[in-house]
């Protein structure tokens, strides 16, 4: 199982290497793993319906008890499946529509991570594991849409996807983790079965930041708006990423934590209002749309919400819906996606109104876009049709919002009705129009995967059975949290979700035949671009940019007398706020005994303070800033610390040849800073020493009674085989602090020399 | 600078000084872990070597006598220090557990290699790097 995630890591470390050396069958062989991993999961199929959810462990940490652990179920099954299965025909159709492009290797490496990312979400059974696999997803989709990079508005984009989805990330880590404290673990199975989860004290707020996660990430209303802009996206990714899984990456998680966390009332009012006003929003911009790739994105949002809407009502009802309709449209909509780019392939153009007559020159195109429209427009005998029955169904016995979700259900259905017509019918019928590229029929490549996917659409609306039991019926018993009876079949007898179909299809029908009338109604109403929630975005991105400038403005003036005033007022400030909030002014000072020789040497430390401070030579400066270090040195050496203050002469001998280096470029010294000036840094520098004076005596009150220091020297002989206690803390009893500040001082070390390149540079212009 | 800066006695003494000040880094390096040493004093008794040549001479001369290029150095040491905190993950141990490996030289007494050492050896390599990174630098833009 585990091999099974990562094996799509694997295999996209290889696979540029692999589409060089493969050339034209690189996608055919390629496809090879995912359809090797569908076998896989479908191997477990039997195992699941007959044992129920498998919890698959593999030690990680143990002596910290942390181990990866894999939940396997009838609602990761079937993402799993979805996954691997439509992955392998998208893998295969890549081939085909990308041939010969030049970045077909890194499209590969890129495609086979996010596969990989994809299955690690679903199957994940700790918080922090889905979580990073679900930032991963982010990631590799914020790749895949600025895929032509070059573009301008590929690269803007991208980066507007990733910020929507990896900002509403941070809400979702933030909400995981207070759904672990609420259920008492990371661990998705035990959370789950947790009875309190929906007593937490901060179960409101919970919910709120996990779906800030999820409604960010499957384009809920108001964040949809970065899913038709990510049509930027290469068809296949747009036909994987963009309808078929990764925004529904939201929606698995929803229906995941269900059983945990669902039910409430807030759960019901947020997803379901919100997916109610996502899925008519969705088809109410399908419809204005004349761009294949904008309808189809527009019917995903719409079909996003649907899923929201019907996890939010939570009835069996609903949640067989939501099932079912989950995988109806996964099986059409990635067939319509990869048809859409079949078109746009042969054709070179993707506006619908400039499509038409193709039904001779690509009949194969048209008999399947018909049935996979179909099924998008819910007409039996396709599974689609089963999908919206039942949704219908569940819509009109919902709790509370019943009226609100059944009207908005069907006045979506109309306009899907109508853009399903659109997309079948228009490019196909009437007289042939000139388009750019002379079309012809796609090659196999590209259309194995909409004929095979449509035709499962068909065989499953015939043969209900069949997904029932081995897909849906698993699936719901986890989303419900107990399996349900329950059957799938075409005639349901005429009841009201049957006159409510026929309705939409009646309505729908008529609209598809005004559809330009249609469009030129909506070309008057301006508005939706002047203040949709995309130009909130804008303002708020432009926000940032002003907010960025204004504080760099503020605090990265270039002054390095301001970074310093800075520094120690906010330490000064900060400490000194908390020293005397928790201790007040009664702290107990402790006293320090001294002797002769530690007054004189400290005498001279400030002596040779108080000189470099007033002096106006440089080269005076720079000697009596020496005789502080060597001073302090001294004192090192004092309390037993030859290490420290070997460390410290070698870095007062350092700091006097680097001076040396730069005194000779700097002008004389010239009084520049007014009386008033210098009497506010005495200030600042005076209460920074006293504040530290004031700690040292506050600290040297307390009474230790079990110095860590001691069990350190305890340790150190026996336990790290050193006697230079010093130097066994630095390199193994902390040493992970240590490599972390020696990644610093390289670091440092790069950026002084890109600052003096830099100058250097400047100057030479 | 070199003209300004580097006197005969100068570069006398730093021809001497520099391998004896390279010796004694290694040394204070090796010796660390029982007597007061280690890798961030001995990398900065090796720079101060270095930058004391730099003085002497220039920096073209320095960067020759350096060999491998402080960057490189920085990266090796880095690699080093974080590998030597990997390496007990091989062995089925938490990460950053001290492996020890005692030899008993002939002639020498018992040396003590151990994962710590090379993590040393790390911090050594990405101090001298770095310092002398930030000196050369400094030295050629005088120049």
């Amino acid at each position: 199982m585990l091999l099974a995630v990562l094996s799509g890591f694997i295999l996209a470390a290889l696979a540029p290497w692999l589409t060089r050396s493969l050339q034209d069958k690189a996608g055919w062989v390629l496809a090879l793993l995912p359809a090797g991993l569908f076998v896989y999961f479908l191997s477990w199929v039997p195992v699941v319906v007959a044992e129920g959810a498998q919890v698959v462990a593999y030690p990680w940490i143990p002596g910290l008890d942390i181990s990866l652990t894999m939940l396997v179920d009838g609602l990761s099954l079937l993402f799993a499946l979805l996954i691997s299965g439509i992955g392998t025909f998208i893998i295969i159709y890549a081939g085909g529509y990308l041939h010969g492009h030049e970045y077909l290797p890194r499209f590969y490496a890129i495609m086979f991570s996010f596969m990989a990312a994809m299955l690690g979400v679903v199957l994940s059974n700790n918080l922090i594991t889905l979580f990073v696999f679900w930032e991963l997803t982010s990631i590799t989709s914020y790749l895949l849409i600025g895929f032509h990079h070059e573009e301008k508005e590929s690269r803007w984009y991208a980066l507007q996807g990733l910020i929507v989805t990896v900002g509403g990330g941070l809400a979702l880590l933030a909400g995981l983790i207070m759904l672990a404290l609420a259920g008492g673990s990371f661990e998705l199975h035990e959370i789950l079965a947790s009875e309190e989860l929906r007593d937490y004290g901060f179960y409101a707020g919970m919910v709120i930041l996990i779906l800030l996660g999820t409604f960010t990430k499957s384009a809920q209303v108001p964040f949809h708006f970065w899913l038709p802009n990510a049509m930027a996206a290469p068809t296949p990714v747009s036909a994987f990423l963009h309808s078929a899984t990764m925004v529904k990456a939201g929606v698995y998680l929803m229906a995941r934590l269900n059983p945990g966390i669902g039910g409430t009332e807030l759960w019901l009012y947020a997803l379901g209002i919100f997916g109610a006003l996502t899925m008519f929003t969705g088809s109410f911009m399908a419809l204005r749309s004349t761009g294949l790739k904008a309808v189809l994105a527009y019917t995903t949002v719409m079909a996003l919400g649907t899923l929201t809407m019907l996890i939010g009502i939570g009835t069996e009802q609903a949640i067989i819906a939501a099932m079912t309709f989950l995988l109806a449209h996964a099986l059409y909509k990635a067939a319509l996606f990869m048809l859409a780019g079949a078109l746009d392939h042969e054709t070179g153009t993707k506006d619908i109104t400039r499509l038409g007559g193709l039904r001779q020159l690509m009949p194969i195109t048209f008999i399947t876009a018909c049935v996979a429209a179909l099924s998008l427009a819910g007409l039996p005998p396709l599974f689609g049709f089963i999908a919206k029955e039942l949704m219908f169904e569940a819509t009109l016995q919902a709790p509370l919002i019943s009226t609100f979700t059944t009207v908005l259900a069907v006045v979506s259905a109309i306009m899907i009705v109508a853009m399903a017509a659109v997309f079948s019918l228009r490019p196909f019928l009437g007289p042939l129009k000139e388009t750019p590229k002379k079309p012809h029929e796609a090659p196999l490549s590209m259309l194995i995967g909409p004929v095979v996917l449509a035709g499962l659409s068909l065989v499953f609306g015939l043969a209900g059975f069949l997904p029932a039991t081995a897909l849906v019926g698993p699936a719901v018993a986890a989303v419900h949290g107990a399996p349900l009876d329950f059957d799938l079949y075409l005639w349901h007898g005429i009841n009201l979700p049957l006159m409510l179909s026929v309705l939409a299809v009646v309505a729908g029908l008529l609209l598809f035949w005004q559809w330009d009338r249609v469009l030129a109604v909506y070309r008057r109403m301006t508005f939706i671009d002047r203040f949709g929630p995309e130009r909130g975005y804008e303002k708020l991105m432009d926000g940032l940019v002003w907010l960025a400038a204004w504080q760099t403005r503020l605090l990265q003036n270039g002054y390095m007398r301001n970074y310093l005033l800075t520094i120690v007022l906010t330490t000064v400030g900060l400490t000194g706020w908390t020293f005397f909030v928790h201790t007040g002014s009664s702290a107990p000072l402790g006293t320090i005994e001294f002797a002769v020789h530690e007054i004189v040497v400290a005498g001279l430390v400030v002596l040779g303070a108080i000189v470099a401070s007033v002096t106006s030579s440089r080269l005076g400066a720079v000697a009596t800033l020496g005789m502080v270090g060597f001073g302090i040195a001294l004192l090192y050496v004092f309390f037993s610390a030859p290490d420290l203050g070997t460390t410290q002469i070698m870095v007062e001998t350092l700091t006097v040849i680097l001076l040396v280096l730069v005194l000779f470029r700097l002008p004389a010294f010239q009084n520049l800073s007014s009386a008033a000036a210098r009497l506010r840094d005495a200030v600042v520098a005076l209460s920074l020493g006293g504040l530290m004076t004031l700690l040292i005596l506050a600290v040297n009150a307390v009474e230790v009674t079990d110095r860590i220091s001691d069990q350190l020297v305890a340790w150190s002989y026996p336990e790290a085989h050193g006697r230079n206690i010093v130097n066994v803390i630095l390199v193994d009893f902390r040493a992970l602090d240590t490599l972390g500040e020696i990644f610093v001082v390289g670091l440092a070390a790069i950026g002084v020399y890109a600052m003096i390149r830099l100058r250097a540079e400047d100057r030479k212009k | 600078m070199s003209t300004a800066m580097g006197s005969l006695i100068l570069r006398t003494a730093a021809r001497f000084l520099l391998p004896l000040l390279l010796l004694f880094s290694v040394f204070v390096l090796l010796r660390g872990h029982d007597e007061p040493g280690g890798g961030f004093i001995a990398g900065l008794v090796g720079a101060v070597g270095f930058a004391l040549y730099m003085f002497a001479f220039d920096a073209a001369r320095t960067k020759t006598l350096l060999v491998i290029p402080p960057v490189v150095m920085v990266g090796v040491g880095l690699f080093a220090a974080t590998a030597s905190g990997i390496l007990p993950v091989f062995v089925n141990l938490p990460f950053f557990t001290a492996l020890w490996w005692p030899v008993e030289l002939p002639g020498f007494g018992e040396v003590k290699f151990s994962t710590p050492l090379i993590f040393d050896i790390g911090v050594y390599l990405v101090v001298l790097g770095s310092v002398m990174k930030i000196v050369l630098a400094l030295a050629e833009a005088e120049e």
